[in-house]
This record gives structure tokens, C-alpha cells and sequence, in this order.
């Protein structure tokens, strides 16, 4: 009985945050080529349904019925995984994020998040860096040379930007005195991080730009030099799974951009629930991912390798002991 | 699967040695048409490109030959799509060089607006789709809008928006339709701004600058040698320009800077061009101030139609005339010649032989990017990436209808 | 236990969730998708000419050097992920030693900077 008591919210809020995610895309997309076309000068989509919004949907089902090829020199098993195993791991990372405080309901206190485990930040960079296997598969499984190289690119890049990513919310975890996410955005009741933290607030940033192969960090997938990258020879259902990944782990980045320097829900205004106040902060990092992606050039790989060793790594080296002075 | 027996040559004979041999295009979205680039490749690293080239070869030069003079300037607007006007008037000139005319002053100032038109909207496209090359999207959609106003001057005036074939032998087509002036008055006061912009977008970019600078370096000894021309030559230091060395038309009454720039990388190559574009707005301010009134197209019925219709009516030596003109064309004096201009990518040469017929014996186009591709692999130092090679393949500006002819 | 278990079920859970998700979506495709495959089609994408020879390449060995920097360096965070929750009990000693083990990590860092190993040439 008593199992059945902690089983049935898990399972409704599992259920909320799969519908969440599996929806989000839409209007991601839709919002994604608006931007861009608002930036570039031209009105965007704007046949399906109101100003394009049914847009997404068009799309989801053309994707769906589209042929779904696989290369003949590929490896098949492989080549039919990598999709799913790219997929699961951004998926999994929303397991360990709050989005407020336990709402009580009935009398009896449920969290907003999955799972409010003490170890919630390692949980959460362990398990984005296991993302990178679904790329490295799809680019060693296509035989292409335009995957092979992308997936090289992607290698590299991920765990080069992985540490600094590590090192700048070493800061932020001294600051809380723990890892769990609800903790430290408690510790932020004052300040924000963003005022201890900028340099860290920095490196996060940029580092997760390229954790989530954004523009300037997009080159596992420049389309200018090899083409679309490790997914060039993947189409239909799982070239669209891919996609998805992408996004969640764009929302997974703004979401933490927001929990871990920006107060995460607290210091919402009155009228606002302190949860939607998070989202709107989410969306504003979303937001800014998208401008930048219009925005700028792409550096070149020995120019990415060299700014995440050279430069991220040892700024959240020296904010690591910036912040440990401060402190004292 | 069809075998491509090209490939199994370069594979077997060139010295190919290492393992990774990649193709770079034709169906690629950098190479600015249907080029192929065959790289060899260290990982990452380029060792060595060899362009293949030929994919668009429509036989230009053949098909002249079957074609009267008149009926050859659609095929020179199909050279390099992107500034047809400048080609239509590098033929022009030839021919007119040929029959020892000269078209009324008028139509040359008309054919130089409009040349210096197309050279806008062909350097309007690489000033958007280099920084596209390397990533950043929207400059191009930039670029393209003001394209957009330069193709609506060039339908104005021809009514065709890039084929304008508006150029006649011994003149143009037709007068400027009333208003035009204005018009281009009005884009050349608008663009200005809009140049202005391009640069506030791009010239402090950092990314666009590491990706760009110090990139695909050529010398202005290579650059000689090489038989560069056009802003490729000038970006590399090398102070020529056939507007103002070798003027034709009615240059030499111009007042205009020929930009060199002195590093002759890729950024150079890029800067060159959209200092032209101030370059060739000055020009067209000019010429709508300088140009006279008068006759369109030279008045002798032997080579054009005459501008006044109702002697059809009346003479019937002009009818005669137009009867031969419209079913057979002129006939050229047999003899050959060389004529060249700047075209917005560089040295345009004519060389036609004739036999004296109405048709050219020989038709032979001196393409400036079919010679500007060969720095894709010689000479050119600083080109160690891969994505170096995307960014010196945009910067060269190539148009492969004109490469392959 | 129980504790464990509230803690860690979930992420079982969701995995399962995810993995279902993404072949429920390949299997609904394997039912509505087109299938037509033809040669020309299932060829690798090399530009529209066949491909030279096998794309699996021998590649960098930079790439290991790479892997291995990585590894050093996360070892690094797993190490400061304790120390960073424990700060406000370690004291001034517990800095200090950590700032003389990431110290003695940054002169190795250096000194990988210094050979060129950072160096992508």
C-alpha cells in the first residue's frame, strides 16, 4: 500500500514531464525559425495554421512518414541505436531537476521534481556527458566520411568542454555546501550566483553552448564544411529523434543556466507562480541560444579545441580560487 | 552503382597515397555550385585539393558558333549568372572592335550603370555568403534583400531581373524607361547606409575575423603568376584594374579608386569587394549625371534596326535592311580580336575570330573564375583545415557556369 | 532503503521511459514510412560520387592525447565535488591543501601547454 502511496505521484509526474518533453519541440521549432526569420527580415512560416504555428506539426508528421534509409555499408545494429541512445540520456538528466518548491496537496507534500537526489548536479553532468555515445555511434555506424569526421569533432569537443563545465559549478557548489539543486537554489535566497559567480556563470555558459553544439560550437554538424555532420546519413523517424535530443539538451542547458545562477524560481513576482517564473527565465536562455545561432560565425575546430583548453579551463581554475578567497 | 571512371583515374595515377581521399561537392551546400573538390586529408587536416571541374559545362563556345551575333548574348548572360550585363557588354565591345564602331555615348553610359549594377549584385552575394561559409547565416539574407533592389533597377530598366541581354551590338537595347534616374539615384543613397551596415555586422565580428584573417594567404608574385585578376589580384597588393589601365567605354571620364588591399587573405578578399561596391556607386552617380541625351544604338541600318520605325514605311532600302538584319544578322569583316573587360570577377576576355559570315568561327571566353580557382591549389599558404578550404572557396568568388562554360 | 529507493527509481524508471519512447517512435515509423530502398539511395553521402574507400579511417592520435587530458581532468572534478560540498567544514587547512593539489594539477597543465600538446597543428 504504502509503495502504491510513493509509486502513483512519480508516475503522474513522469508522466507530465515525458508529455512536456515530447510536445516542447513544437513550439521550440516554431519559435526557433520565427526568431531566425524576425532577425533575418522575412516573415518565417506562415501557412500552417495562424502564422505558421500548426507548422511543427506538419513537420513532425512529414518526418514521420518520410523514408527512414539506412546506408548499405553501414552497421545496421548500430546504426538503428544511436538514435535511442543519444535520446535517453537528456531525457534521463530530468530526472534529478526541481522546478520549485513541494506544493502540498490533500495534506501530504509532493516535490516538483522526480527525484530531489543529494547528488543531483554530478548526476546531471555524468549523465549529459553519456549523450556524446549516441553521436559517436551514428557517426562510426554511417560510414560516411562527413559522420566519421562530424563524430570525430564531437568527441573531442564534448570532453574538452565537459571540464570546464565541471570545474565553473565547482563555485557554485561551494557556495550551496551541497549538491542538490533544490539546496542550491536556496543558498541564492539573497543574491543570485550570477553576482558571486560571474566568471563561472561565464564558463558555464559558453562550455554549455558547446555541450549542446550550439552556433558558434556547432561543428560536429557545420553544415558549411561536412555537409549536416553525424547525423548526414540519417533521415525520417531518427534523424528527428536526434533532433529532439538536441533540443531537450538546449533546454536542459537554459534550465541549469537558470537553477544555478539565476535563482532558479525564487525572487518571483507576486502574480507569477514561482515555478512558470522559472520557465521564463528557461526561456530567456533559450532564447539567447537561438539569437546567438543567428548571430555569429562558427569558430574552426583547432579554434574551439584551443578556446575550451586555453582559455574556459583556466578561467574556472583561477574562479575556483577566487571564490575559496572570498569565502574566507 | 555507376562507376565514375574520373575517379579511378586521379585514385591510381596522382600520387594519391594516404588513405583518406574525400570528395568536397558537387552536392555539397559550400561550394557554390557544382564544384568538386577531391581532398586529401590527414584528419582533419588538408594536405592537398585538386578542383575537378566540368559539371556544368554547357558548350558555350561550340554553341556560339552555330549562333548569329546577336543571338550569342543570351548564352555570354548565361556565363556568370550573377552580373549578365557586364558579359553582354564584354561582347558587345569585341564585336563593335570587330566592325570598327562605336556605340552613341549615351548607350555607353547606360551599359556602364548597368555593368556597374551587376557588379553590386555579384559582390552582393559573396559579401553575404562568405561570412554564410562560416557559419553565420543571416548576412547572407541581408545581402540578398538589397540584391533584391538591384534586380528590380535591372527589370526596370530591361524587363528581365537576371538574363537581361540588354546590350546590342553598336549600342543597347532600348533608352532608360522614365524615372529609372531617380530610381537608381534612390538605391545608391539607400545602399550606402546599407554597406555601412554590413560592416557594423561583420568587421568586428571576432569569429568571422579568426575564421577569415590571415586564411588562404596568396602574394602578390603568386597572385601575378597565378593570372589572378579582378578583387583577387587587388587584394593581394597588385594595383591593376582594365577600368582604369585599359579604359573602355567611357571609364576613362570617371572619377574612381581602384582598391588594393595588401595581405591578400581571405578577409582581404571579402573587403575588396564591398569597398568596390562604394566604388561602383560613385561610378553610377556619375554617369546619371554626366549622361548626355541622344541615340540609344548607332544609327546604320547594316548592323542595328533603325530608331525611327516609320522609315520602314517609306524607304524600302531600310526595309531591305531589316529584313536581312532580323532573318540572316550583320556580317562581321573576317579578322580576330581580343577584347577584355573588368568584370565583377575579374578579367573577362573575348577573342572571336571571324570569317566574315554572320556567325563567328571561333568563340572563346577568357573566364576571370576559371583562372581565379587555380589558387584553390597553388600557391596558397595558410589553408591547413578543412574549414579553411570552404572559406578560400567563397572568398575566390568562383561561379561555375562560368568555370565550365 | 526507502530513502534509496525514492532517490533512485525514478531514474530506472525514466530509463526505461526513454528507451520506450524512442522505439515506440522508430516502430510507429517502421509502420507508416515509405520504404523504397534503392542503390543510389543507400549509398553513402559523399557529395553525389561514390565513396573512394572505407570512411572508418585511421584518425589522430591528438584525439587520444585528448581522451587523456580528459581524464586527468575529470578525475580533478570528482575530487572537488566533495571538497566543494564539505567547504564550509574543511576550513582554511582544506583549502589551502586543495589549492596545492589543483596548483600542482595547473603546473602539469602548464607544462602540457608549454609541449604543445594543446596545440592542434
Amino acid at each position: 500500500m504504502e509503495s502504491i502511496i510513493v509509486i502513483l505521484p512519480l508516475l503522474v509526474k513522469m508522466g507530465i514531464v515525458v508529455a512536456v518533453l515530447l510536445l516542447l519541440p513544437l513550439p521550440l521549432t516554431w519559435l526557433e525559425r520565427k526568431i531566425a526569420a524576425h532577425i533575418q527580415q522575412r516573415p518565417g512560416p506562415m501557412r500552417v495554421g495562424w502564422h505558421g504555428l500548426l507548422q511543427p506539426l506538419a513537420d513532425a508528421i512529414k518526418l514521420l512518414t518520410k523514408e527512414d534509409h539506412i546506408p548499405m555499408d553501414a552497421d545496421r545494429l548500430l546504426f538503428k541505436m544511436a538514435p535511442v541512445v543519444a535520446l535517453v540520456p537528456p531525457f534521463v538528466v530530468f530526472v534529478a531537476i526541481p522546478f520549485g518548491e513541494p506544493v502540498q496537496i490533500f495534506g501530504s507534500s509532493y516535490t516538483l521534481a522526480l527525484s530531489d537526489m543529494n547528488v543531483g548536479l554530478l548526476f546531471i553532468l555524468a549523465v549529459s556527458g553519456i549523450g556524446v555515445f549516441g553521436v559517436i555511434l551514428a557517426g562510426w555506424a554511417s560510414n560516411s566520411k562527413y559522420a566519421v569526421l562530424g563524430s570525430l569533432r564531437s568527441i573531442a569537443q564534448m570532453i574538452s568542454y565537459e571540464i570546464p563545465m565541471g570545474f565553473s559549478v565547482i563555485g557554485v557548489v561551494m557556495l550551496a555546501g551541497s549538491m542538490n539543486l533544490s539546496d542550491i537554489v536556496h543558498a541564492q535566497d539573497g543574491l543570485w550566483n550570477i553576482v558571486y559567480q560571474p566568471i563561472g556563470f561565464f564558463v558555464f555558459f559558453v562550455a554549455g553552448l558547446a555541450e549542446a553544439q550550439r552556433i558558434p560550437f556547432d561543428l560536429p554538424e557545420a553544415e558549411g564544411d561536412l555537409g549536416a555532420g553525424y547525423h548526414t546519413e540519417y533521415s525520417g523517424i531518427r534523424f528527428s529523434l536526434f533532433m529532439l535530443a538536441e533540443y531537450v539538451v538546449m533546454v536542459v542547458l537554459a534550465l541549469l543556466n537558470a537553477l544555478l545562477f539565476f535563482g532558479g524560481w525564487l525572487g518571483a513576482p507576486p502574480f507569477l507562480p514561482p515555478a512558470l517564473w522559472l520557465l521564463l527565465k528557461t526561456g530567456f536562455f533559450i532564447w539567447v541560444f537561438m539569437w546567438f545561432r543567428f548571430t555569429f560565425p562558427r569558430y574552426r575546430y583547432d579554434q574551439l579545441m584551443s578556446i575550451g583548453w586555453k582559455v574556459l579551463l583556466p578561467l574556472s581554475l583561477l574562479n575556483i580560487l577566487i571564490s575559496g578567497i572570498f569565502m574566507f | 552503382m555507376t562507376e565514375v571512371t574520373v575517379v579511378q583515374e586521379t585514385h591510381d595515377n596522382s600520387g594519391f597515397n594516404r588513405e583518406v581521399l574525400m570528395n568536397l561537392g558537387p552536392q555539397h551546400p559550400s561550394t557554390h555550385g557544382v564544384l568538386r573538390l577531391l581532398l586529401q586529408m590527414d584528419g582533419e587536416i588538408i594536405e592537398r585539393v585538386d578542383p575537378h571541374i566540368g559539371l556544368l559545362h554547357r558548350g558555350t563556345e561550340k554553341l556560339a558558333e552555330h549562333f548569329t551575333y546577336t543571338q550569342i548574348f543570351p548564352l555570354t548572360d548565361r556565363l556568370d549568372y550573377l552580373c549578365p550585363p557586364s558579359n553582354n557588354l564584354g561582347f558587345a565591345l569585341a564585336v563593335e572592335k570587330l566592325l570598327g564602331i562605336e556605340a552613341p555615348v549615351r548607350a555607353q553610359y547606360i551599359r556602364v550603370i548597368m555593368a556597374e549594377l551587376s557588379r553590386i549584385s555579384g559582390h552582393l552575394l559573396i559579401t553575404g555568403a562568405l561570412p554564410m561559409d562560416v557559419g553565420a547565416m543571416t548576412s547572407l539574407l541581408y545581402t540578398m534583400r538589397e540584391r533584391e533592389m538591384v534586380m528590380d533597377l535591372l527589370e526596370m530598366i530591361s524587363g528581365v531581373r537576371m538574363h537581361t541581354s540588354f546590350c546590342r551590338v553598336g549600342g543597347v537595347r532600348e533608352d532608360l524607361p522614365p524615372g529609372c534616374t531617380e530610381r537608381i539615384i534612390e538605391f545608391c543613397d539607400i545602399f550606402t547606409n546599407r554597406i555601412a551596415d554590413y560592416e557594423k555586422l561583420l568587421l568586428h565580428n571576432r569569429i568571422f575575423l579568426a575564421r577569415v584573417e590571415n586564411i588562404g594567404n596568396i602574394s602578390a608574385r603568386h597572385a601575378v603568376a597565378l593570372g589572378l585578376s579582378g578583387p583577387n589580384l587587388r587584394a593581394s597588393g597588385v594595383d591593376w584594374d582594365i577600368r582604369r589601365d585599359a579604359p573602355y567605354e567611357i571609364y576613362d571620364r570617371l572619377e574612381f579608386e581602384v582598391i588594393t588591399r595588401k595581405d591578400g587573405d581571405c578577409f582581404d578578399r571579402w573587403k575588396c569587394r564591398v569597398d568596390e561596391m562604394r566604388q561602383s556607386l560613385r561610378m553610377i552617380r556619375q554617369c546619371v549625371e554626366q549622361m548626355p541625351e541622344g541615340p540609344v544604338i548607332v544609327d546604320d541600318p547594316k548592323i542595328a534596326f533603325p530608331v525611327d520605325k516609320d522609315k520602314l514605311a517609306h524607304s524600302m532600302e531600310t526595309h531591305i535592311h531589316h529584313f536581312e538584319l532580323a532573318a540572316f544578322g550583320f556580317k562581321v569583316p573576317a579578322g580576330e580580336v581580343y577584347q577584355a573587360i573588368e568584370a565583377p570577377k575579374g578579367e573577362l576576355g573575348y577573342y572571336i575570330i571571324s570569317d566574315g559570315s554572320e556567325k563567328p568561327f571561333r568563340f572563346k571566353v577568357r573566364a576571370p573564375s576559371f583562372v581565379n580557382l587555380q589558387a584553390l591549389c597553388e600557391h596558397t599558404t595558410n589553408m591547413k583545415y578543412l574549414a579553411d578550404v570552404i572559406a578560400m572557396l567563397g572568398s575566390l568568388d568562383p561561379v561555375m557556369a562560368e568555370v565550365d562554360k | 532503503m526507502e530513502d534509496l529507493l525514492r532517490e533512485y527509481l525514478p531514474i530506472v524508471i525514466f530509463l526505461g521511459l526513454a528507451i520506450a519512447i524512442g522505439l515506440v517512435f522508430i516502430f510507429a515509423a517502421l509502420i507508416i514510412a515509405v520504404r523504397n530502398p534503392d542503390p543510389e539511395k543507400v549509398s553513402a553521402y559523399e557529395c553525389g560520387f561514390n565513396a573512394f574507400d572505407d570512411s572508418r579511417m585511421k584518425f589522430d592520435v591528438r584525439f587520444y592525447l585528448v581522451s587523456i587530458l580528459f581524464i586527468i581532468f575529470d578525475l580533478e572534478i570528482a575530487f572537488l565535488f566533495p571538497w566543494a560540498v564539505a567547504f564550509k567544514d574543511v576550513g582554511l587547512l582544506g583549502f589551502w591543501s586543495m589549492i596545492v593539489f589543483l596548483g600542482v594539477l595547473t603546473v602539469g597543465f602548464a607544462y602540457e601547454w608549454k609541449k604543445g600538446a594543446l596545440e592542434w597543428e
